[in-house]
């Protein structure tokens, strides 16, 4: 359409709104997940979480936003500037690409991409990148041993993740998410987990692994590393990191649904809050999890994707491929 | 066989996380043990070891059984204890006389009125509630009180003045904030 003298597609507008609304989403988001995760935690400890700022807490992370926006951004002495900075920036942008494929509800998909979740995996490994560079920069050796351990995870774990995924592509033969979806019939028993329930949990449990999430969350290791490789960010740089971290979460929670739950599909009234309701679901289990299960030792993490995770989902592939060509 | 066990022993161990799962979700919907004041308070506080009281004599209760021996004082490691004496008055002639008398007669003669306690001061902001002064007063003048709810923005209002709150609580004006110096 023509916007005074210029011509403007309609595929432009589209996607200007989408990111948009795709950002105020992910603001939006990272509040009401540091809240649920508060409250989820203290239920579970049977207390009561944060109560006292605005009714039930629920202001509680607009009052941490405002501390962490009006700290100081400080640079320690030594830092790698240029790299230092450029790290939390590397982790929170691709959060913007990896919501253009996801098929929300039937017409609220951004970009039709025929390889939506390549596109997804691909730019999720751009945090390793951002990790590496916060590690390395921060001219602090506690730093570096948290970055290199997150490495060396999110690298291991990204293998079953892949290879989960495959086994579903392989059956549906396309990797474009909306395809995905709409493969998938209405009713549970249609969807893809009852069809690769392994697959599922592989994928789960490496999703939880790649976003540093406890049980996996050594990079964090608050107990023993301080605060890994973001120990030397204040403010907003932090900010940006525990941000982005629950993106990345909501991402892979909402690859899961798309995937292996129906997506937006259901016995009644099909739609987008569906699609949402069941990525939420998949949230607060990530959540449950790390308020159950002990934070696991570096090698007993290695040892339980390279021994466990991957022969289990190459297997899975294989009588997956097996069973499509034969049967 | 050894296979057979290892796979069982492997399903053992993924099920417990499963069973763990279930203890955190139970925890969950469970009520909270965590009381959340200030807007409810604590039933049973009778065994809370709180700051620390005169306890009165049987007879009298607004005497405490204080004998002035300024033991806790002086067993206080944070020296948080004032306690003062009442001047013992002079015997007058007439108590002079009769105690002769009674020496004549070879009664015993107690020389020396009994101590009575004239104040005692209880710095709180210095007290660490280690229980040494109730522990040291030889015949248990001291004892802790059951007083949690003490918050104040005032540094003064923990300079607590015992005899009078054992008096106010003689007379029945002790109230859950006891402990504001209200003197």
């Amino acid at each position: 359409m023509n916007i005074g003298p210029f011509y403007v597609p309609m595929e432009l507008i589209r996607i200007v709104l989408a990111i948009l609304l795709l950002s105020a989403f992910v603001g939006i988001n990272g509040f009401v997940l540091v809240y649920i995760e508060r409250k989820v935690a203290g239920h579970i400890q049977r207390r009561p979480g944060p109560f006292e700022v605005g009714p039930h807490g629920i202001l509680q992370t607009v009052a941490d936003a405002v501390k962490l926006v009006g700290k100081q951004l400080f640079t320690p002495a030594g830092v790698d500037k240029v790299l230092f900075w450029l790290a939390p920036l590397l982790a929170f942008l691709p959060v913007f690409v990896l919501f253009l494929p996801m098929p929300f509800g039937p017409i609220l998909t951004t970009l039709q991409v025929d390889l939506g979740l390549l596109l997804i995996l691909a730019f999720a490994g751009v945090n390793v990148l951002a990790i590496c560079l916060a590690g390395w920069s921060s001219r602090n050796k506690w730093s570096l041993l948290g970055a290199a351990r997150a490495v060396s995870q999110c690298v291991a774990y990204e293998i079953p993740m892949l290879l989960a995924l495959l086994a579903v592509v392989f059956m549906e033969g396309s990797l474009n998410l909306e395809e995905l979806v709409n493969r998938q019939g209405h009713w549970p028993w249609q969807w893809n987990v009852i069809v690769q329930p392994i697959a599922f949990l592989v994928f789960f449990i490496s999703a939880v692994a790649e976003t540093n999430r406890s049980p996996f969350d050594l990079p964090e290791a608050e107990s023993e590393l301080t605060a890994g490789f973001h120990t030397e960010y204040s403010g907003m740089g932090f900010g940006l990191f525990m941000l982005s971290e629950y993106a990345y979460m909501v991402v892979v929670c909402c690859v899961a649904t798309a995937v292996f739950l129906g997506g937006w599909k259901a016995p009644l009234f099909p739609g987008f809050w569906w699609f949402l309701g069941k990525a939420y679901l998949l949230l607060l289990v990530i959540m449950w999890f790390r308020w159950t299960y002990p934070r696991v030792r570096f090698d007993q993490l290695l040892n339980l994707n390279w021994k466990w995770l991957l022969p289990v989902s190459l297997l899975n592939l294989l009588i997956t491929a097996f069973v499509m060509k034969v049967v | 066989m050894d296979t057979l066990s290892e796979i069982r022993n492997q399903i053992q161990k993924w099920w417990s996380l499963v069973v763990g799962l279930k203890v955190t979700g139970r925890y969950f919907v469970s009520p909270q043990i965590t009381v959340h004041y200030p807007r409810k308070t604590v039933e049973n506080l009778s065994s809370f070891h709180g700051p620390i009281e005169l306890v009165p004599t049987p007879e009298n209760p607004r005497k405490p059984k204080c004998i002035v021996c300024l033991q806790c004082a002086s067993a206080c490691p944070s020296n948080c204890l004032t306690v003062v004496m009442k001047p013992t008055p002079k015997p007058s002639a007439e108590e002079i006389k009769a105690q002769k008398e009674a020496e004549a007669k070879g009664e015993k003669v107690k020389k020396s009125a009994p101590k009575e306690l004239l104040n005692f001061t209880y710095d709180f902001t210095l007290c660490s509630l280690c229980g040494t002064c109730v522990e040291t007063c030889p015949v248990g003048s001291l004892r802790f009180s059951n007083n949690a709810y003490l918050a104040s923005t005032n540094k003064k209002d923990f300079l607590y003045d015992l005899l009078a709150r054992l008096i106010r609580q003689a007379e029945g004006r002790g109230s859950i904030s006891e402990g504001v110096n209200k003197g």
